[in-house]
Formats: C-alpha cells, structure tokens, sequence
C-alpha cells in the first residue's frame, strides 16, 4: 500500500487547534524537524504534546513553545530549555512530568492495546499521586495508564513507500512506540525508497504503523551538546 | 584534600566489577568510564538508546544521531546495540542492568533520594532517573557532600521531592564512602586527609562510624 505523500503540508493536513500530538525524538536527536517547522509555519495552537524533551529555546519543539502553539506538555525532561522551565513555573504552561521509561512504556502500550501496566517507577514520588498502587512479589508497583495521540509524528533514517521505516543510532529512540500510538501517524525521512529496497529483516517499524510518509526536505540534524577528543 | 570531581569518579571506578552492565547518570557519573581498573571488562548503557557506549568521537567526526542520555556526541564500541527506549527501560526495569551511578540534590539516611525538582525554583525532569531508582539493585550516588550553601546533602530526611524511596546503597561524596543500611549511614572510608570528625560534622544524617575508618586508595 503506498503511504507516500508530497509533502509536509499534505502531511499534516487535518492537525487541528487542540490535538494531542506525539513527536519522536531525545533532545535535538531523531525529531521531525520538518514537520515542526510546518506546525510553526500553520499557527495550530492549544496543543497537547507527548515528547521526552520540548527542544532547545530556538529549535524544535522549543518553537512551538515560544509561540504559545502548546497547552500542555507531557515529557520527563524539561533540562536545559529556559523557556520550557519559565512558561511552566509561571503556570502558562500545564506540564506533565512522567519517568522516561513509563512514558516510553505509556506509548507502547496505547498503540500495542493494553490500557495500563504496573510499574515500580515513582513510587513514593509525586508522579503516584492519584494512582493506583499494588504490591507484586512484595514491591510497590503503580498504574500507568496507555496514551495514544491524534497525530504521532516520528522521524527515521530511511524509509520505503510502504512506510517501512529504519531509524539511524540513538535517533531510533522514542519514535518506534509512537509511530504505534498515533491515530494518525506521519514519518519523515531522509530517505525515501521504492518498496523492496529495503531489506525486511532490517525493518524498525513495519508500514501497517504508518499512515503517510514523505521525503524531508531539509534536515539541519543540530548537535546539543558537541563534546570531542583532539585529533591525535 | 577533600575530593574533586576526578576523584570521586575514580573511587566509584573501583566498585565496578567485571562482567556488569553499568548505566551512568549525567554529570560526574560519567566521569567514571575513564577510570575503568584494569583486567576488568564493562559496558555502558546509555538509556537513550545504545549499550556498548564509546568515548566522546575524534573532532570532526561527532554524528547527531549519536549521542549519549546526556545529550553529548560519543562513539560506539565495537559490538554495540541500538534499541528504542521501551527496549532500554525494559533493561532497566527488568534488571539486566548490574549498576546505576547518578547525581543527587539530597539523599536520606533510609535510602530516598531527591535530584529532580526545587519546587518553585528549578525544575529538570526525573528522565529515565524514576525508573532506574525504581529498579536498579545496585545504586551508588556520586554527589558533594554539602551543597553551595554549605548545608549538608546527607540527611535524616529529604526536603525535596523525591526521586525513588528506600533505593540508595551506597555514597561516594568529596569527603568518604559511605554505605546505606538499616535506617543509617554506615561511614566506610574516608577521603584523604580528611578527618573524621570532618566527616561527621558535615553529616547531617545518623552516620555511624567504626572504630577504624581506612583512607581510600586512588
């Protein structure tokens, strides 16, 4: 079945004002750079986003933030995005803070079919505040429920018409659980190849995951944190 | 001499043991790949996303879709595995992690520790810190014994939000090494030239101290 489509803004045709919108990426590292720049580009707003970072203050989803496109954020890290931590100490900003692995958990289990899981994760913490707790094998262990989204956008490294996708070293990250969550999912690629170019023992994501699939068309892939050893 | 950061990488370097699978946390954990004792094979888990983590690449040839959870450039070793994050919390969580370093704000006499969030001040995120608490067996903290204000980080109880419950089993700080049990820090060896009465006097915590307190060996 082909997935293909033209570009970003048929892509995202149909992302509407106050959508929950899942986008892959660790840091700067496997985002859709594309597709963000687009959502910048068409003013969607009163979003709710599940992502474990929301950029850097001028670069991913950093973008959306600085222009309020975003209501609420679902993520584990906020780190070094001044605006993210301003917006949301000031209360403009609804934040929901989650571990990594129960949210990268959360999104596998939403496009895998199970509603909930138990997990010993922020026990004793402010994140089980509300939720359940049960003990297995004589450990603490709180509910977390499945998200899933209207739009789950990933990014990979090569993708086929079918929608295949493989990802590139650690840009692989969250955008595999939420390429299964989407009801709508988007990949971006930075290479797209006709079906049977890719070998299918190497696929990431199988295409019956991915809804529509387009050629980015422009990847600036920018570093965070640069560290290095001198040539020797 | 109170340890510097070096330091406190360097006697972490030596609880590792071979055969272990070992995450380290961002800041002076990290440090401690550099001190590997010799004889002695490990490998690194970065829950981003790759085990068999290599050293920062060669200037020139750093990859952005290779990074380590600390957002830096790296390499991969030879014989190394990407996966997804459910794969690498699937790792954490099911234990086939043998060690977890990382960093604290504050860590209690009971285990709990606190590194996330100064409420109304600071807030970080917990990242993957929740789930390796959570489950990590062995847990050891690499931390300054007091914090910029000169305040003890060793205590009786956290003020800040926590982190994990009951998990902390053991202290490296710039002063000693200290081991968690029973309710109680357990001093187990002191910093170089430090004293212990220094010791104790920075501990804001119950610490018990034995009769015979070693000077580590860096």
């Amino acid at each position: 079945m082909n997935k293909v489509v033209e570009n970003v803004e048929v892509a995202l045709e149909g992302l509407e004002d106050n959508m929950t919108v899942m986008l892959g990426g660790f840091g700067l590292c496997g985002i859709p750079e594309n597709s963000i720049q687009q959502m910048v580009k068409t003013g969607v707003k009163g979003l709710t986003c599940i992502s474990n970072n929301a950029g850097v203050d001028d670069f991913g989803l950093g973008l959306l933030l600085q222009e309020k496109q975003i209501k609420k954020m679902i993520s584990s890290y906020v780190g070094e995005n001044d605006e993210f931590e301003r917006q949301m100490l000031s209360g403009e900003l609804e934040v929901d803070l989650i571990p990594q692995g129960s949210l990268a958990e959360r999104c596998r289990a939403g496009g895998a079919g199970i509603p909930a899981f138990y997990t010993p994760a922020g026990f004793g913490t402010e994140v089980a505040e509300g939720k359940e707790v049960r003990d297995f094998n004589g450990k603490p262990h709180i509910l977390e429920m499945a998200l899933t989204a209207d739009f789950a956008i990933v990014k990979a490294w090569k993708g086929d018409t079918e929608g295949n996708l493989i990802f590139k070293a650690t840009a692989r990250n969250f955008n595999p659980m939420m390429a299964m969550a989407g009801k709508i999912t988007v990949a971006e690629v930075e290479e797209l190849v006709p079906a049977g170019e890719l070998d299918p023992n190497e696929i990431h994501t199988p295409g019956i995951f991915v809804q529509r699939i387009f050629q980015g068309e422009k990847f600036e892939k920018r570093i965070e944190q640069r560290t290095v050893r001198p040539k020797e | 001499m109170s340890l510097d950061k070096t330091g406190i990488a360097k006697r972490i370097a030596q609880e590792l043991r071979d055969g272990w699978y070992v995450n380290l946390g961002i800041g002076i954990p990290t440090l401690v790949a550099n001190y590997i004792p010799e004889g002695i094979e490990v490998e690194f888990q970065s829950e981003n996303g790759i085990l068999g983590m290599g050293p920062f690449p060669i200037d020139g040839d750093e990859d952005a879709d290779l990074i380590n959870a600390g957002k830096q450039t790296i390499t991969a070793l030879k014989g190394a595995a990407y996966f997804d994050s459910a794969m690498s919390f699937s790792m954490i969580r099911g234990q086939h992690v043998q060690l977890t370093v990382l960093g604290a704000m504050e860590v209690a006499q009971n285990g709990d520790i606190a590194n996330w969030k100064i409420p109304g001040k600071m807030v970080k995120g917990m990242g993957g810190a929740m789930d390796l608490v959570a489950s990590a067996d062995n847990i050891i903290v690499a931390m300054m014994h007091a914090n910029r204000a000169g305040q003890s980080k060793l205590l009786k109880e956290c003020s800040l939000p926590l982190t994990g419950v009951n998990c902390v089993k053991k202290v490296v700080s710039n002063l000693a090494v200290m081991d968690i049990k029973d309710g109680k820090f357990h001093l187990v060896e002191r910093a170089p030239g430090v004293s212990v009465e220094e010791i104790i006097a920075a501990t804001e915590g119950e610490l018990v101290v034995p009769e015979n307190v070693p000077e580590m060996v860096l």
